[in-house]
């Protein structure tokens, strides 16, 4: 039976979808007109004619930037910092987390208040600070000049990408596991062969949640890492944009192309990767913020 | 570990006659050799427990060390004695932060005040924004469009603080007609929302406008992200409550009103008790990232004053001290924030 659409029904879709399609647009504008504006040309960008497509198309800027030995560079410190931090990270969650999910874990509640108070209280930026000046004196003197490394074991712990996994742990039937101990599997294969196996999702979505605070960390990075060969993406585009919007550092620019053009070739380079890879991660990353509710 | 008296004696039903409970003389001896029980477990249990050691060793090296460091908010003035010598000394921090009348203190309450102002205006139109994005996201019948609708909503989401801001700044950028303007400052300028010289001058370098421009940045790159956790529960509405509603003559407005709301206050209150428990954790790095010493009067907050006395200054110990007065209230509004959830519900935050 169809039912007939009643006015007010009919008022309020008109309205849902306009007010959505205003709002979907307004988020797909800026990244539209980065795009046209890093390939248009100098005149076009400074005298901001471009509305929604380029004119006097060049791909010099892009050009400039992929000449620039130092993007390549900060793009493959990126890449280093991404692995090993996730690598790192879900590595020594995974095992705390299996050993919490035991209830015959002795002073289970005493660790998992450790990890919660985290959640709850951070001693800020100075204390912190002052506390990676003193790892990094000691990594030198034993002569670990490599930055990176401490940025890669010092960043990126969360309690509760740990509490998650603890959760999902919590969720593998005890039989299961009882009859692979049974068989005569030890605590390693346990985890390795029933326990992984059996959380792929979670331990995907928790991958994927340490990956990104590391592809985006910045704040830390450019506080730790002092030689400029070492700088990830993030801080070497911070670095260009405070280069070239500083109008007296741009005054005898006399190129094809406008300086802006740089910067949002620049932020287009450093988009485009996610949108190749977001199809494949987005339902991982629509899952997790359905795990609102945790248990204690 | 529990003593139980009753448990001491029991009666032997062979013998008729009391005797001492075995278990009990067990349960005895656990207690008096506890730590050995302990130590016994731990060994034979070895790996369980080894597999627990890195992931201790890497919060207490980087979240509770800083926590030692927090001491050195408690000395007299900024000497360069190591944390551990000068131990605690008072608190005239605190005192000057709080009642010290010079331009540190009143830059403290400003970055106090900004702190909670930039949060709340967060809550009155952050908030909501999700939540009618999901109840749009509802009306859309067809899975394609609803699909293609979510994507584009969520793609900021996946850009990073660095290059959200880098985007913001290029299309507000100062200057003239014919030197790269912005494009949404010309727009503006050219609908006369702002007038043309506020433009030109660049609207960051404007302190009207920044918590403007951090609201709108926020609801730009985090609404439709948000609007996820809404638009689960509003799917899981049967659709034979609309379909009673319908017969009881409910209109749509009747309808969002009686069926939809009640469905999803659960969540709405979960989710608003939350952001009132992270009232003062703000993030720092998207201030830091936009703001200038022509905003600082409304856009500098608590963890950036730390910053700039701090880090890129030499008051060590007096910006500890700001920032932690700033979490400690933060930790007992989450802990708050927390007690209120479990009592509201069976759900625990964390």
């Amino acid at each position: 039976m169809k039912r007939k659409l009643e006015i007010s029904e009919l008022i309020f879709k008109i309205i849902s979808y306009t007010l959505l399609t205003i709002f979907a647009l307004a988020c797909l504008y800026p990244f539209v007109y980065a795009v046209s504006a890093a390939v248009s040309g100098r005149s076009a960008v400074e005298y901001g004619t471009i509305i929604l497509f380029p004119k006097d198309v060049q791909f010099d800027a892009f050009k400039r930037m992929f000449s620039d030995n130092m993007f390549w560079n900060s793009y493959s410190n990126t890449l280093f910092l991404t692995l090993y931090g996730t690598i790192w990270a879900l590595g020594y969650s995974i095992l705390g987390a299996y050993a919490l999910s035991k209830k015959r874990l002795l002073f289970r509640k005493f660790f998992n208040f450790f990890l919660v108070f985290t959640m709850w209280f951070s001693a800020g930026l100075v204390p912190q600070y002052l506390n990676y000046l003193q790892t990094k004196a000691v990594f030198n003197s034993v002569g670990i000049m490599d930055d990176k490394w401490l940025v890669v074991i010092a960043m990126g712990m969360a309690a509760m990408n740990i509490i998650l996994l603890r959760n999902a742990f919590e969720g593998v039937p005890s039989e299961i596991e009882e009859a692979a101990i049974v068989d005569g599997a030890t605590e390693m294969q346990v985890l390795s062969q029933v326990y992984l196996p059996m959380s792929k999702s979670t331990i995907a979505t928790v991958a994927l949640f340490f990956a990104i605070s590391r592809w985006n960390g910045y704040f830390w990075a450019r506080q730790m890492i002092s030689n400029s060969n070492e700088h990830p993406l993030q801080v070497f585009i911070r670095l260009k944009l405070e280069q070239y919007t500083d109008p007296e550092a741009m005054a005898g620019w006399n190129e094809i192309y406008a300086s802006d053009s740089v910067i949002y070739a620049l932020i287009v380079c450093s988009i485009v990767p996610i949108l190749i890879i977001y199809p494949f991660i987005q339902k991982y990353f629509a899952k997790g913020t359905n795990v609102g509710g945790v248990k204690e | 570990m529990k003593n139980k008296a009753a448990d001491f004696l029991i009666l032997d039903k062979e013998t008729g006659k009391y005797r001492e409970n075995p278990e009990q003389l067990v349960r005895d001896d656990v207690e008096k050799h506890y730590w050995r029980h302990v130590g016994l477990t731990i060994l034979k249990d070895w790996r369980l427990y080894l597999m627990l050691v890195p992931m201790i060793l890497v919060f207490l090296f980087w979240r509770y060390f800083p926590m030692y460091e927090l001491l050195g908010s408690f000395k007299v003035s900024d000497d360069v004695k190591p944390v551990a010598e000068q131990f605690f000394s008072g608190f005239s921090y605190f005192k000057r932060l709080l009642v010290g009348g010079d331009s540190m203190s009143t830059e403290f309450w400003r970055a106090m005040r900004n702190t909670f102002l930039l949060s709340f205006y967060g809550l009155c139109f952050g908030f909501p924004m999700p939540i009618i994005l999901a109840l749009f996201f509802n009306e859309v019948r067809s899975n394609a469009a609803r699909s293609v609708y979510q994507v584009l909503t969520y793609l900021p989401k996946f850009m990073s603080t660095v290059v959200m801001t880098s985007l913001v700044t290029m299309l507000v950028k100062q200057g003239s007609i014919t030197s790269g303007m912005g494009i949404v400052s010309q727009a503006l300028a050219g609908i006369g929302l702002v007038s043309q010289e506020t433009a030109n001058a660049g609207l960051l370098n404007n302190p009207q406008f920044f918590r403007a421009i951090y609201q709108i940045s926020g609801i730009w790159e985090g609404a439709g992200y948000d609007s996820i956790v809404f638009f689960a529960a509003i799917i899981a509405i049967s659709p034979t409550s609309y379909e009673a509603a319908q017969i009881d003559g409910a209109n749509k407005w009747a309808q969002m009103r009686y069926v939809v709301l009640p469905s999803i206050l659960s969540t709405i209150v979960i989710m608003l008790i939350t952001r009132i428990g992270s009232l003062l954790n703000i993030g720092y790095e998207k201030v830091l990232l936009l703001y200038n010493p022509n905003t600082y009067v409304t856009a500098d907050v608590v963890s950036t004053f730390a910053q700039r006395y701090g880090l890129a200054g030499a008051a060590k110990g007096i910006a500890s001290a700001a920032e932690m007065m700033n979490n400690v209230i933060g930790m007992l509004l989450v802990i708050g924030a927390n007690t209120i959830a479990r009592k509201a519900s069976d759900v625990s935050l964390y």
